[in-house]
């Protein structure tokens, strides 16, 4: 297998170009994918390279050309729509849960919604309130839909061919952070099981789990931690909705104590759906209350030394996990 | 007359097309099997066989009657909350329909849409969406979809008057121009979003206008007269099946009832109720088909029956059939993997 250092953002470009070559279905549509390059230049130089049928740039019309992805999904095709951030898909929130979530349950089985809808999500790079939302946890509530969040520049590149084989609405969230970070990318098959959850660091002691953007400081806090001897198993949930509630648990089962990372607002969260899961099954295996790591509960504010305080930090990981091992 | 659509219908390109005996007598047909479907719906409603939103098209008729049938058997239709008649003109089973409405597993949609949301993959009946002009983006879709591949098939998406004061509505319509997106857009204006008129909630009323703005043919029609509807219908899908363009239809209608079972009509003046039904679509072709020798009494009593013992059955059929069991209320959630 040859191995080959990428960025995410050129992982997320070479499964858009496998899948627009391999596939007369797909096609890519959305703000500035086209001759922009994209929002975050994933979808750089693939305008040139399929032409502008394929790779359609849209009007600022997200209720408009989601819903259009929806359509063209029933219709057959295989749309991938990028929405350039979770704070715009807001005014796409209609087609997305009134259409999408609900067009196969009210047909009775009769019309499913094969479309994968892309979006950035997150904070960190100072752009305010309304710039840095982390809304995956409300669109994890909705059933009809799956939300995927690749963390790894592997689960970027094999996340979207599972998500298009996916005959169901498929949400992929991207965060911020992660488009120039690098890793290492197998040659094999590349398609990955997104309906497991992963281990991405072994350990006995507790179990941290985190998703998304958050994995990065989930896993330099398990570090500090092994430095002191707690050693830390990493779980990245990877699908958020339907949760792998086996691997979670199973972990927990095995470490006894559990913390969560999640960027979301603490009240309402995935993390207390997690929490909650967890007390459900495996109550009686916890050697320790629960301990979660969220963002504070305000509009993300723009001063950086704000927004740092705001958003989960590994130094605060590491503290809860502390809590936990008591 | 205290509401009316406040401008001549005066856009229409070129000469009505006479559609000729037979064909008259089976416009006639859809509207009145519309018709007596739903007052049917309406007593069933009333005496609780039928429960939940029930929004009905009496009144509209000529609109379903006059589009729906020009349509071709490929081509797709949205569609809104008050759907029955689209349903029913595009030959969606009545019986389904009547299933559906009593949430039986032999509806249209297993029961779990009902009134508002009846679908029909066979028809390419793309359902009725129970969010004011949440079907247009769909329709936009099925269209983009159709054109990728080189169909020539159009969709066919039904609105109302409400629906233009939506931002998708004016999203929809620029894409749909700005992509030539084989659309036929058909704005059912009875006057009234829900109980807000037209006037009271539109600085522009002319509807057909502000769709003309986005660069697209669109012009009023006499929603009234299922001849003028059918004559209008013919030529805008002509425009958009081979000019690959989108079409916008202002259909001047009203409809007879109240918005939905729940209302009790009280932002409407009896006068102009009174008034409009003096112009039934209905009531219309069936004196012009007398004055013009064209349909007897006969014809029309053989005709009322014909529907009567299609709804009687129906009925009896939705009062037997059997119900989703509820071990199986999950299903259709996500697709089902063999």
């Amino acid at each position: 297998m040859n191995e080959k250092r990428v960025t995410y953002r050129e992982a997320l470009r070479e499964a858009l170009r496998e899948a627009l070559a391999g596939d007369d279905r797909v096609f890519l549509m959305g703000e500035d994918v086209g001759r922009y390059g994209g929002c975050f230049a994933v979808s750089l130089g693939l305008l040139e390279e399929f032409g502008p049928e394929r790779v359609r740039d849209t009007p600022m019309s997200e209720s408009a050309f989601v819903g259009a992805g929806i359509g063209a999904a029933l219709a057959g095709m295989r749309p991938v729509v990028e929405i350039m951030t979770v704070n715009f898909s807001l005014l796409a929130l209609d087609q997305i849960l009134n259409n999408a979530a609900t067009l196969l349950h009210m047909s009775g089985g009769q019309f499913n919604v094969p479309v994968v809808i892309r979006m950035a999500t997150g904070a960190g790079r100072q752009l305010a309130a309304q710039h840095s939302h982390s809304l995956e946890g409300w669109y994890a509530h909705i059933p009809g839909i799956r939300v995927v969040a690749p963390a790894t520049v592997e689960d970027a590149r094999g996340m979207l061919p599972t998500a298009l084989a996916d005959p169901d609405p498929v949400l992929m969230f991207e965060h911020v952070s992660l488009y120039s970070t690098e890793g290492e990318l197998g040659g094999a098959d590349r398609q990955v099981d997104i309906d497991r959850a992963a281990i991405r660091r072994p350990g006995r002691d507790a179990t941290l789990i985190a998703y998304g953007g958050t994995l990065v400081a989930a896993l330099a806090a398990a570090e500090e931690l092994s430095g002191e001897g707690i050693e830390v198993e990493v779980i990245d949930l990877r699908t958020l909705r339907p949760v792998d509630d086996a691997t979670v648990v199973g972990s927990v089962r095995r470490t006894h104590r559990a913390v969560i990372v999640d960027e979301g607002w603490r009240s309402g969260s995935l993390s207390a759906e997690l929490s909650t899961r967890i007390t459900e099954q495996a109550f009686y295996e916890l050697d320790a209350g629960i301990e979660r790591v969220c963002t504070a509960e305000v509009p993300i504010p723009y001063a950086r030394h704000l927004e740092e305080a705001a958003l989960p930090q590994p130094a605060a990981v590491v503290e809860a996990v502390r809590k936990a091992v008591g | 007359m205290t509401a009316d659509h406040g401008h001549e219908a005066g856009r229409r390109p070129g000469p009505p097309a006479d559609a000729g005996t037979k064909r008259r007598f089976e416009l006639l047909r859809q509207m009145l099997r519309i018709r007596r479907f739903e007052e049917k719906c309406v007593e069933l409603y009333s005496a609780a066989k039928i429960r939940g939103f029930l929004h009905v098209y009496i009144g509209e008729e000529a609109v379903a009657a006059g589009i729906v049938p020009s349509l071709e058997p490929g081509d797709a239709i949205v569609s809104t909350y008050r759907e029955h008649g689209h349903a029913l003109a595009r030959g969606v089973p009545l019986e389904a329909l009547m299933a559906e409405m009593y949430g039986r597993i032999t509806g249209v949609s297993r029961g779990r849409g009902g009134s508002m949301h009846l679908f029909d993959a066979d028809t390419r009946f793309y359902g009725g969406s129970a969010i004011v002009a949440g079907g247009l983006p769909l329709a936009a879709g099925l269209a983009l979809a159709d054109r990728m591949r080189g169909h020539r098939q159009v969709t066919a998406c039904f609105f109302g008057d409400g629906a233009v004061a939506e931002g998708e509505f004016h999203e929809c319509l620029n894409l749909a121009a700005l992509w030539r997106l084989p659309v036929l857009f058909c704005c059912e204006n009875n006057l009234y979003a829900m109980g807000t008129a037209l006037a009271r909630a539109q600085a522009q009323t002319d509807l057909a206008l502000r769709a003309a703005s986005y660069g697209m043919a669109a012009w009023p029609v006499d929603g009234m007269d299922v001849l003028a509807v059918e004559d209008a219908a013919r030529q805008a899908l002509g425009m958009v099946r081979d000019g690959g363009v989108p079409c916008f239809l202002e259909l001047r209608t009203y409809r007879f009832r109240a918005h939905s079972m729940y209302d009790s009509d009280r932002y409407r003046d009896k006068a102009e109720i009174e008034a409009w039904k003096e112009r039934d679509p209905i009531t219309a072709l069936v004196s012009r088909g007398r004055a013009d020798g064209e349909l007897t009494d006969e014809g029309l009593a053989a005709l009322e029956e014909e529907i009567a013992v299609e709804i009687e059955r129906a009925v009896e059929a939705a009062e037997a059939a059997p119900m989703e069991p509820v071990a199986d209320l999950t299903r259709f959630v996500y697709s089902e993997r063999t």
